[in-house]
């Protein structure tokens, strides 16, 4: 096959149909390749300019590989302690009640150390968009097991692969979270195709408009760590679809259709 | 200048709301309660926000959002609750966020609490210790505008007696002088600018503005604590002018203190008190000065040792320094046991003076 | 046979970290990798003709490689027989 080139736009008529975010201050993110932060993040910044929200947005991030955003992003931020961000952002809202107020963590910082702020902002129904990068494992640190860490996924703190009967189960958090009165909106999305990545900026933009309209908003989305996962790179996607799928089936939860 | 009879709590919590405190949360214990119920009813009719915290850890971490958003904040707990939010504090610190905490102790076991800090990094939290309900709403106040001054977290170190004491006092509204805007607090403004503001205690900044990074951070932070150190340090004094004897305590032992100094100079005895009114910056330099012709310097503190340690620090010979305190809390862990008596503390006194004899 | 082609990619081969998730996710399956490397050491996508513009690539892609581009008019061309 003829290889057409790529290294400049197209002489004939043509639009573009892709722009990389207006919100984006650098491509140069230095996450793993495969890595399937950067495409959730992409995903956010996308939001944040089509819902018109860049002079209101206030990011309360976490602590892992995503922390990088507070960096590359042109958005306020407030990066705070592991697992604390739904009580920081609770602050912050109940401050400046018309700013855009979101978290960003992993599943670590969220469903493992912050598992109470957690719930206790869902359950106070706090005007909140809380995001939660989901790969199973503390990427940042080396890949150590979370509570969201699968049964049979291997880490560090599992190198035979999660156990029940010594490691117990994973925490199922969107599943969790949508049963409480006080969460208005919550959704599994994941990023590892082109069409998870399309249902899941769905899923974004329906938890920040949950949030204008006064209501608390999840929205975890399942991210691929192939580096956590000690599988090749390009089976990255393929270990989110067959294998963490299972145990975090992909769809909006509340409200039901 | 209106004066109320009122009860601690109450009057600590209007003197925060006079000094602009808008957000205010904390997680019920004793005798901090009084205080968070105070917040709970005056609150509201402020226009401010009084939250519960489902626990002290998600208390101080909602205050420092809420600072970090520029609302005057405050939280605070018993020292068992603080010690929870020993992590929250630190950050706060070196986030350069201003933050106002109540420290309502069982006796006086959190003396370390509040000048070492059980947080993580080189800061320090300002303390300031009332010995009556008086004091606490000036420092109450004052403290609030200490807090934006230097952008930290500072601490009122109060307990039973301030929070469960009425007394007749002022809260209206005491001015400090101004301060300058907020223009490090976020409220989305500056998001698309290209020089969006951020919070973080690494600093890190943006590829467009280039943060200190962890280490000048710190090292800024650090260099501010030692410039407090130097301006911030408050003490009281009470007939010590000619003491042989100097007893120094802090806090609500304070007034019993002076009380028995009044008793024993009656006897004709030389002695005098010594009453750090900011625990950190502890007052080193005015007590080495006044106990340089002293003959002992007795420390009373309702706990096993903790303010002696600064003591010793400040005094030349640290030989003049014995303790007459101890632990003392009732069953109920509420008040300061049978030790925070006149008579007893009238006992120790002699007791240390005469080396045995009464 | 005719080959339709309805748009093109820019690739930033420099950006380019040789995670290969493209591949797969392209629908009419145009984007093969390289087999020479960037300055990084890695392989880095080439296009063929018949893209449609789905944007996919885009899509998947963590690194900010492609742009996608649709044309006004799509071009037809005659595959070569022996597919090369």
């Amino acid at each position: 096959m003829a290889t057409i080139r790529t290294d400049r736009p197209p002489d004939v008529a043509s639009t573009q149909v892709t722009h990389k975010p207006a919100l984006l201050l650098s491509e140069e993110h230095h996450l793993c390749p495969g890595c399937g932060h950067p495409v959730a993040w992409r995903i956010l910044l996308e939001v944040l300019s089509e819902l018109k929200l860049e002079k209101r947005a206030i990011g309360v991030i976490g602590h892992g590989c995503y922390t990088m955003a507070a960096t590359l992003s042109d958005i306020e931020w407030l990066q705070c302690l592991h697992g604390r961000a739904p009580a920081v952002a609770t602050g912050v809202k109940r401050v400046q009640p018309q700013a855009a107020v979101f978290t960003l963590q992993g599943d670590g910082d969220c469903a493992t150390e912050g598992l109470h702020e957690i719930m206790h902002a869902a359950s106070r129904g706090e005007a909140l968009t809380c995001i939660m990068l989901n790969n199973g494992v503390f990427g940042d640190t080396g890949g150590q097991m979370t509570a969201t860490t699968v049964v049979g996924q291997r880490t560090k703190t599992s190198l035979e692969g999660r156990d029940p009967a010594v490691h117990g189960h994973p925490v199922p958090l969107a599943d969790i979270l949508s049963i409480l009165p006080g969460a208005a909106y919550v959704a599994r999305g994941a990023v590892n195709n082109a069409g998870s990545v399309a249902q899941t900026k769905r899923f974004v933009t329906q938890a920040f408009e949950t949030q204008l309209a006064g209501g608390f908003a999840f929205v975890e989305i399942l991210t691929m760590c192939p580096t956590g996962w000690f599988v090749p790179t390009k089976d990255g996607p393929d270990y989110v679809a067959g294998t963490f799928e299972d145990t975090f089936p992909v769809r909006q939860l509340k409200p039901t259709w | 200048m209106a004066v109320d009879l009122l009860q601690g709590s109450d009057a600590v919590a209007m003197a925060a709301l006079a000094a602009d405190c808008r957000f205010f949360t904390g997680y019920p214990m004793l005798p901090f309660t009084g205080l968070l119920e105070s917040f709970a009813r005056l609150m509201p009719e402020r226009g401010g926000v009084c939250l519960n915290s489902a626990s002290e850890l998600e208390g101080i971490n909602m205050a420092l959002g809420a600072a970090a958003a520029g609302a005057r904040a405050g939280t605070g707990s018993c020292g068992q609750g603080v010690a929870l939010m020993q992590e929250g504090i630190a950050e706060a610190a070196l986030d350069e966020l201003p933050l106002v905490i109540f420290t309502m102790g069982r006796g006086q076991q959190d003396y370390f609490q509040c000048t070492r800090g059980g947080g993580w990094g080189d800061y320090r939290t300002l303390t300031m210790a009332p010995k009556d309900v008086a004091e606490a709403v000036e420092q109450t106040q004052l403290l609030f505008h200490l807090a934006d001054t230097y952008r930290a977290p500072v601490i009122l170190y109060g307990d039973y007696l301030i929070g469960d004491t009425h007394m007749s006092v002022d809260v209206s509204r005491r001015d400090y002088g101004p301060l300058p805007p907020k223009n490090w607090a976020l409220d989305g403004t500056t998001g698309g600018t290209g020089h969006s503001r951020q919070i973080w205690s690494w600093a890190m900044g943006t590829v467009n503005d280039p943060g200190l990074g962890p280490d000048g951070q710190w090292k800024k932070v650090a260099a501010k604590f030692a410039d407090l150190a130097g301006t911030e340090s408050r003490h009281e004094t009470y007939q010590s002018d000619d003491a042989e004897y100097l007893v120094v305590s802090f806090g609500t032992s304070g007034p019993f203190v002076d009380f028995v100094v009044d008793e024993l100079r009656a006897d004709g005895i030389r002695i005098g008190s010594f009453r750090p009114i900011t625990l950190w910056p502890f007052p080193e330099k005015a007590l080495r000065e006044i106990s340089e012709g002293c003959r002992q310097v007795l420390v009373f503190e309702v706990n096993a040792g903790q303010m002696v340690d600064d003591v010793r620090l400040s005094v030349a010979d640290r030989g003049k320094v014995s303790e007459i305190g101890g632990v003392s809390i009732d069953y109920s862990g509420m008040r300061q046991g049978e030790l925070l008596d006149a008579m007893s503390i009238r006992d120790a006194v002699l007791q240390a003076i005469h080396g045995g004899e009464s | 046979m005719t080959v339709l082609t309805r748009g093109t990619v820019t690739v930033n081969v420099e950006q380019c970290k040789g995670c290969e998730l493209c591949i797969p996710a392209c629908r009419p399956g145009v984007l093969r990798m390289s087999s020479a490397v960037n300055g990084h050491g890695f392989a880095y996508p080439e296009l063929s003709e018949g893209c449609t513009a789905c944007r996919a690539c885009y899509d998947v892609c963590p690194d900010f490689v492609f742009e996608v581009f649709k044309f006004a008019v799509p071009v037809r061309s005659e595959e070569a027989a022996d597919g090369g």
